[in-house]
């Protein structure tokens, strides 16, 4: 280790750091506002300093870490996610009573982890990026820990979670026996060596995919999915959805980008079965769901299978798809649950899809935005997710992908159903008992300021998404 | 850059419209009537300086052009243009949205700045829908325009109004996906042969297709634009919005979405893919023809009054159907002609239907009856626009039926023959459903009060449209003839290679 290492692993430390300082900080005093700001800070202070480094890029830190302009970017856009979803934590938990600390402390741990794992180059670190992310995720999912719900969430994802490490493990080692190295680079330069793929690398490969997939929740393993997004706090529902699936994403991508799928060969096509099934029967279930988180549970995992597509397509356009789809995915997602955390703060109440009823009438802003943020996972114009979907659909068909595609079309008419049932209950008449009763304030400030952020970019990604996409260009597209 | 302003004036006037404080409805209607009343004057501006200023140069039969990088990664660019078709046609949404704003002044009572934000916002979409030469930005504000219709049906409509809505969104969106995929398909056709990969209207119009790709991609736009234009059979989603829709709601997707449905064809799914289309022709004139008759037939089976126009609205947009396919000038003027006139004659119905059924509280045509001696202006208004609308001389929609059977009777006698016989059955459909509503016995007594002043303002406004379009439709057949010409040759030298 250098000093050019330590710089530029300046985010990571700053997280780190963060982290500790956190845990300190709540040991001497308890106080809410300070821990938010203190988490703020740090991750603002994060997302600067990838900028910072950025000249610096690349760099392989030691053997296990490749910071490169990818893992700089991707490290940014979850950086910003954290900052997000510690805005929504703020307003969330500024109405619950106590131990709530905690809960920074271990957004601060599972944004490293995820930052680890999209700069990872070693099986080593991605396993230890990947616990480092599960463990903090266990406990945030279960972070109420008095109610049921939420605790039964955090035990089936430690279970999951765990034998999904397993298959991980397994699949490295396996991968490990055929290769004898464990970093993705050499790998790949044996790999090109290596003519044909032996069943033990095959057999790796697909454990991995299987400890990767249950990460992403693609069909068939998506089982954990709803039942966590219902249980878990809203906001540490915003940051699995986003930031945990987006590290393993861009994971995934890197690796599959360095090794390269052969089109027609076994894996691809296992991947591409994996999307269409995934599409497919995340936007099916979803429409039988009668509670917004579980439907969009199931629409996230229709939304990983369009990711797929990218990562099939692999040709010029596909990482620029990808990391557009990404930040598009990011913004209105966390959007969606933040809106739902503020809401659930507040009015109380269930999380039927009926529990919304005319809630754009009484509270037009965060409907409008709502509304903006349904849209845009609809992939509707003048939203980033429809330049987000234009470009995969983009991708998939520069590759010829003619199936996968219309797939992807397919499924996007049908999962259109739900999130305008959502949509036009917020506009539906109120319910008597709720119209005389005023909630005042709709949101509050650190709420109000994220969720207002996260509307305007959405919007100016899908306006106008030049700026985005050259920055987008520049750093993955190469 | 008038351009911008046609479709950013309707944008102020929904941000207007949505600050203005509540309470004050008041305020909210006049900015929607002045925003419409603003661009119907830039449009008719435009419409009377054409002929000697604004002819750009070596620009086809454009007349006025907006241009600028927008998306330079992908070829992307904010591309306006504006020819004879599209200023007929705007000058139709202004008009339309104008009217549409006076008749929800009684009929929008609950919710109206939303009610008007979407208002002004489908017509911005609409009218960026009749700019866009990029294709992409074509395919925006298509999109753009189905959220606010949405929102329209789903909120403000009738008893089935969440069936309504959801029907027209999925089948809309559904066929739009299919027609992005062509539009990707094109893109990277014509980018992998020229190497310029653009979305541009004018640069891809010479796409060179092998036959069995061109189908395909044709098919996409085709089944996008026709599911707008509600032809048999994809007209399902029709009847339930029309009749479900608000007034305003219906005067949109009668006058509007429909003619977009139309316009696309003429515009984009033509003119990129003749020899496609060429070999289609007799498939959508077929379509067309079979539109004619199947909505004439479902119309006189209605008992639902408001179902029934919307019936009527099928049968009529057979006619242009029929006329974009025909592949002659006339044809296609007639075709233009018919837009224009049946989306001011059958607003006037919805308007009508929508003011009879919101004061006697229903909408079957079997308790009305005698109206005309409670309501003689109102049933007076009816009998005209009944009359246009079966197409009687004088009226602007016999014009354009006749023009049309006039070009298809060129290319195909039987075709025509067949489709004349929708006059007569126009003619039963109207006439029946206007005794029905006010002719006979008034049996259940009905004691209503005759159209208020606005909505008598409305109906004279919409009478002269009509009958200036019957007695002069020269002011419309001149203004579009360049650009149909323009956009003719492909339809007629593919069809006539193909015979």
């Amino acid at each position: 280790m250098v000093r050019g290492d330590f710089f530029i692993l300046l985010p990571l430390i700053i997280t780190g750091g963060a982290a500790v300082a956190v845990m300190l900080l709540i040991s001497f005093r308890r106080s809410h506002l300070a821990t938010a700001t203190v988490t703020l800070v740090a991750l603002g202070a994060a997302v600067i300093s990838v900028i910072c480094v950025a000249a610096a890029a690349p760099r392989q830190a030691s053997a296990l870490l490749i910071l490169d302009s990818y893992a700089l970017f991707y490290m940014g856009l979850i950086f910003a996610a954290g900052c997000a979803v510690t805005m929504i934590a703020y307003d969330y938990f500024e109405r619950q009573t106590d131990h709530r600390e905690e809960f920074y402390l271990l957004l601060l741990l599972a944004t490293l982890g995820s930052a680890v794992l999209v700069s990872s180059n070693h099986f080593a670190s991605l396993f230890l990026g990947l616990e480092i992310l599960s463990v903090s995720l266990y406990a945030l999912i279960a972070f109420h820990r008095e109610r049921l719900p939420s605790v039964e969430a955090g035990v089936r994802y430690l279970i999951l979670a765990a034998a999904s490490s397993a298959f991980l493990l397994f699949g490295m080692a396996l991968i490990y026996l055929e290769r004898g190295d464990m970093t993705f680079f050499r790998s790949t330069q044996i790999a090109s060596g290596v003519p044909a793929w032996s069943p033990l690398l095959l057999a790796g490969t697909a454990l991995l995919i299987v400890g990767i997939g249950f990460k992403l929740a693609l069909v068939p393993f998506h089982m954990w999915t709803p039942d966590i997004y219902e249980g878990a706090p809203p906001p540490a529902t915003a940051f699995i959805a986003s930031v945990s699936k987006g590290a393993a994403f861009v994971l995934l991508l890197r690796y599959v980008t360095l090794f390269g799928l052969h089109s027609g060969s076994v894996q691809s096509a296992a991947i591409a079965a994996i999307a269409v099934a995934s599409m497919f029967f995340g936007n099916l279930l979803a429409l039988r769901e009668e509670k917004v988180r579980r439907v969009l549970a199931y629409s996230s995992i229709a939304h990983m299978g369009y990711l797929l597509v990218a990562i099939l397509a692999a040709g010029p356009l596909a990482a620029v798809a990808a990391g557009y789809y990404l930040v598009a995915y990011f913004t209105s997602i966390i959007g969606s649950f933040g809106i739902i955390s503020v809401r659930e703060g507040r009015e109380g109440g269930g999380d039927a899809v009926s529990d919304y009823r005319g809630y754009a009438w009484r509270h037009p802003w965060l409907g409008g935005a709502f509304t903006a943020m349904l849209l845009s996972l609809a992939g509707i114009p003048i939203t980033a997710g429809f330049v987000g979907k234009f470009y995969l659909l983009a991708a998939g068909l520069e590759s010829s992908l003619r199936l996968l595609v219309v797939v992807l079309v397919a499924s996007s008419a049908i999962g259109l159903f739900y999130y305008l049932r959502i949509i036009i209950t917020l506009y539906g008449p109120p319910e008597a008992e709720r119209q005389g009763a005023a909630i005042t304030p709709a949101v509050s400030l650190a709420g109000g300021v994220a969720l207002t952020a996260l509307t305007f970019l959405l919007i100016w990604f899908g306006a106008y998404p030049a700026p985005l996409l050259r920055l987008i260009q520049a750093m993955v597209g190469g | 850059m008038i351009l911008v302003w046609l479709i950013a004036v309707p944008c102020i006037g929904a941000l207007l419209a949505g600050i203005s404080p509540r309470g004050r409805e008041l305020r909210c209607r006049g900015v929607t009537i002045a925003a419409f009343a603003i661009n119907l004057a830039l449009t008719l501006a435009l419409w009377i300086m054409h002929p000697a200023v604004l002819r750009l140069a070596g620009g086809g039969a454009w007349f006025a052009e907006f241009d600028r990088a927008w998306i330079p990664s992908l070829g992307i660019r904010f591309h306006l243009a504006l020819d004879g078709l599209s200023l007929v046609l705007i000058a139709l949404t202004n008009f339309l949205g104008l009217m549409a704003a006076a008749a929800s002044w009684r009929d929008i009572t609950e919710k109206v700045r939303f009610f008007h934000v979407n208002l002004l916002w489908m017509a911005a979409a609409v009218i960026g829908v009749f700019l866009a030469v990029d294709l992409f930005l074509f395919y925006s504000f298509w999109e753009l325009m189905l959220v606010p219709l949405y929102f329209l049906i789903g909120i403000w409509g009738h008893e089935q109004r969440l069936y309504a809505a959801f029907k027209f969104f999925i089948f809309t969106q559904a066929s739009s996906l299919l027609m992005l995929l062509s539009l990707l398909g094109l893109y990277f056709i014509h980018g992998r042969a020229t190497g310029v990969y653009t979305f541009d209207y004018g640069a891809l119009m010479g796409t060179a297709l092998s036959p069995g790709t061109g189908m395909w991609l044709m098919l996409g736009f085709f089944v996008a634009f026709v599911i707008k234009l509600a032809a048999v059979p994809l007209h399902n989603w029709l009847p339930d919005a029309h009749t479900q829709a608000p007034t305003a709601g219906s005067v949109i997707l009668a006058g509007l979405v429909l003619k977009v449905g139309a316009y696309g064809l003429i515009r984009f799914a033509v003119p990129l893919f003749p020899a496609a289309s060429a070999q289609f022709a007799p498939v959508a004139m077929g379509m067309g023809v079979a539109s004619i008759l199947y909505g004439a037939i479902l119309a006189f089976a209605q008992t639902d009054i408001k179902r029934l126009v919307a019936y009527t609205s099928v049968s009529h947009m057979g006619f242009v159907l029929l006329g974009v396919y025909a592949g002659s000038t006339v044809a296609l003027q007639g075709a233009v002609m018919v837009m224009l006139a049946h989306g001011i004659s059958t607003s006037a119905l919805f308007i009508l239907v929508g003011a009879l059924s919101e004061r006697i509280g229903t909408r079957e045509m079997g308790r009305m009856g005698g109206l005309w001696a409670a309501a003689p202006r109102m049933s007076g208004s009816l009998l005209v626009f009944a009359l246009a609308s079966l197409g009687l001389p004088g009226f602007g929609n016999f014009v354009g039926e006749f023009l049309v059977l006039l070009g298809v009777f060129r290319m195909s006698a039987p075709l025509a023959a067949v489709a004349a016989v929708s006059l007569i059955t126009a003619a039963i459909y109207s006439l029946w459903m206007f005794q029905r509503a006010c002719h006979g016995p008034n049996s259940e007594g009905w004691v209503i009060p005759d159209l208020s002043g606005i909505e008598a303002a409305i109906m004279a406004g919409m009478i002269s449209v009509t009958v200036w379009l019957g007695i002069y439709p020269g002011a419309v057949l001149n203004v579009t003839r360049e650009a149909l010409e323009s956009l003719r040759p492909d339809i007629t030298s593919a069809v006539s290679s193909k015979r």
